[in-house]
């Protein structure tokens, strides 16, 4: 079983890329299941969400303690919040940041999400969108193919700006 | 069609698909999504209710009587708060044999405020003569909603059906939903004693001691039936749709020494403990209680049980254990966990198992 904890703020869609990445890890024949942590959180505060991908059926409910890979859509959360809690030794670690940044010598990926959203002027209420991209660059770390992301995208969304981010964000990952 | 979806959206699906006539609802946390859900399917056409948006849980269940007494199938959800709320009304639905399907997001009771699972709220209402499930996950609350109606309809039960799902837990967490097209899977509503505006009589009038007896053996003379209509249906699902449920989950119980008995999510996470114990070379095997009424027949002889209660009787002890222990005659360990969302994970789980001792009760959290 591969264990994913995504932190970023309320209103920036991590719920939504948690179910985005199931859906797409389910269409092709995984199992996966996706949950917030819900607390007293609002929007702007920070939150966790949950994935787990495996090849069997998944009975876990509790939290992800030992994460093998930790997501930072919002590296503000940083200040407050141990990210790096629990990541197993050999864990890797995805920021949404435009240059690489050392996280405790644990692998890590850098993608520019906030700058490719605005890019393409994906906003909503004055914030950009992080998630649809967010799946390109997990696309691009082998989790699931391009295509189930798009169509993942798809499912979740009308407007076609959100597949040209995911695109975007699989073709600047860097580590 | 394979897809994903939440707790919730899976109830609402399934409520989609067995097309109740009319659905009252009140929102409240963390149900509201499988009441909003309804509200969108109705606004968009996909489902033809009448949607009765009301003031409080205790009208949301009137008003479910009100429309199942004249004989047309209803829905509602609600959860913790909601649900004691309408505890009138819950007997009442029983009494005039109104075979209402309702789900709870199962949610502890304040004070302290809480929104997170505990299985007290519908424990608390284990009394009233509602037929009860627990669903331990996404895919069996739309396949537990949808039986509801099925079993509640049956001319030998004609009793309300509640489906309990873990609040957040199992309401809000994502999981893989496969939906089936029921066909005639739910036969139409037929309630014999249906209201008919052109034949008028009484109802609900005063009942004297020389009678009120006789309809409380009949309330108890249809759960005696509804164990057989369970079964039957369970098994009618699955012949048609390939997911077979019965009364309890077993796992790995067959030459089981200690068997672990929980209910919702716990009853599945409870089935990796199994799988740690099993490779130390422990003979363990789980039990996850389905139907708690009417409850269902245990194969427990000869083995030690320890029970998680994710609720409380003060003064008395774990519910779920202590309905096992009055049914039968075995040792157990009384684990207490899980309240108001209190993290327990596989791991806790398996040392509950390690560290049993039989015939006393252990507070997870506080006992050492």
């Amino acid at each position: 079983m591969y264990e994913i904890r995504l932190h970023s703020r309320g209103g920036q869609g991590g719920v939504t890329a948690a179910k985005m990445l199931a859906l797409a890890a389910i269409r092709e024949g995984k199992f996966a299941t996706a949950c917030p942590f819900y607390g007293a959180e609002r929007r702007g505060a920070p939150v966790v969400s949950y994935i787990r991908i495996d090849d069997a059926p998944i009975k876990v409910y509790s939290q992800i303690r030992q994460p093998d890979l930790v997501i930072v859509l919002d590296m503000s959360v940083m200040e407050t919040v141990d990210v790096l809690q629990g990541i197993r030794e050999d864990g890797r670690v995805l920021i949404n940041s435009p240059h690489p940044v050392d996280m405790q010598g644990h692998p890590t990926y850098h993608v520019d999400l906030t700058g490719i959203a605005l890019s393409l002027n994906l906003v909503i209420a004055g914030s950009p969108i992080l998630n649809t991209p967010l799946m390109g660059a997990l696309a691009k770390m082998g989790f699931v193919s391009f295509d189930s992301v798009k169509d993942a995208i798809e499912e979740t969304f009308s407007d076609e700006r959100n597949v040209a981010a995911a695109k975007l964000a699989y073709e600047g990952l860097g580590q | 069609m394979l897809t994903i979806a939440t707790g919730n959206k899976a109830v609402a699906d399934a409520v989609k698909d067995a097309r109740p006539e009319v659905v009252a609802a009140y929102p409240i946390t963390p149900q509201t999504e499988i009441v909003e859900q309804i509200a969108n399917y109705v606004a968009s056409g996909e489902l033809g209710s009448r949607y009765i948006p009301v003031e409080s849980e205790h009208s949301a269940m009137a008003a479910c009587i009100g429309a199942s007494a004249t004989g047309v199938r209803a829905f509602t959800a609600t959860s913790s708060h909601g649900l004691v709320y309408m505890c009138e009304m819950l007997h009442w639905a029983v009494g005039a044999r109104l075979p209402i399907v309702m789900a709870n997001a199962n949610r502890a009771l304040g004070p302290g405020w809480n929104i997170w699972a505990e299985h007290t709220d519908s424990l608390s209402m284990r009394d009233t003569g509602w037929l009860q499930v627990y669903v331990g996950s996404v895919q069996e609350a739309y396949d537990a909603t949808l039986m509801a109606f099925r079993i509640a309809e049956h001319t030998n039960v004609l009793l309300p059906v509640m489906v309990n799902l873990d609040g957040f837990a199992l309401t809000h967490i994502t999981q893989p939903l496969e939906t089936v097209d029921p066909g005639d899977f739910i036969p139409p509503m037929e309630l014999p004693h249906a209201i008919d505006i052109t034949n008028p009589v009484g109802y609900g009038t005063l009942t004297p001691p020389g009678e009120y007896y006789k309809f409380r053996w009949d309330i108890e003379r249809s759960m005696r039936s509804a164990a057989g209509v369970i079964e039957e249906t369970q098994a009618e699902f699955g012949k048609r749709f390939g997911r077979r449920y019965g009364a309890t989950e077993e796992y790995r119980c067959e030459d089981a020494e200690v068997i672990v008995v929980a209910m919702g999510t716990l009853g599945k996470e409870m089935e990796i403990a199994v799988d740690t114990l099993r490779s130390e070379g422990m003979k363990v095997g789980s039990m996850r209680i389905r139907w708690f009424r009417p409850f269902p027949d245990l194969d427990l002889e000869g083995r030690e049980v320890v029970v998680i209660d994710r609720d409380y009787s003060f003064g008395f002890g774990g519910i779920v254990a202590h309905a096992i222990s009055s049914k039968y005659d075995v040792s157990i360990y009384s684990v207490i966990a899980g309240l108001g969302g209190q993290e327990v994970t596989y791991d806790d789980i398996a040392g509950f198992v390690r560290d049993r001792r039989p015939g006393e009760e252990f507070w997870f959290g506080v006992d050492a």
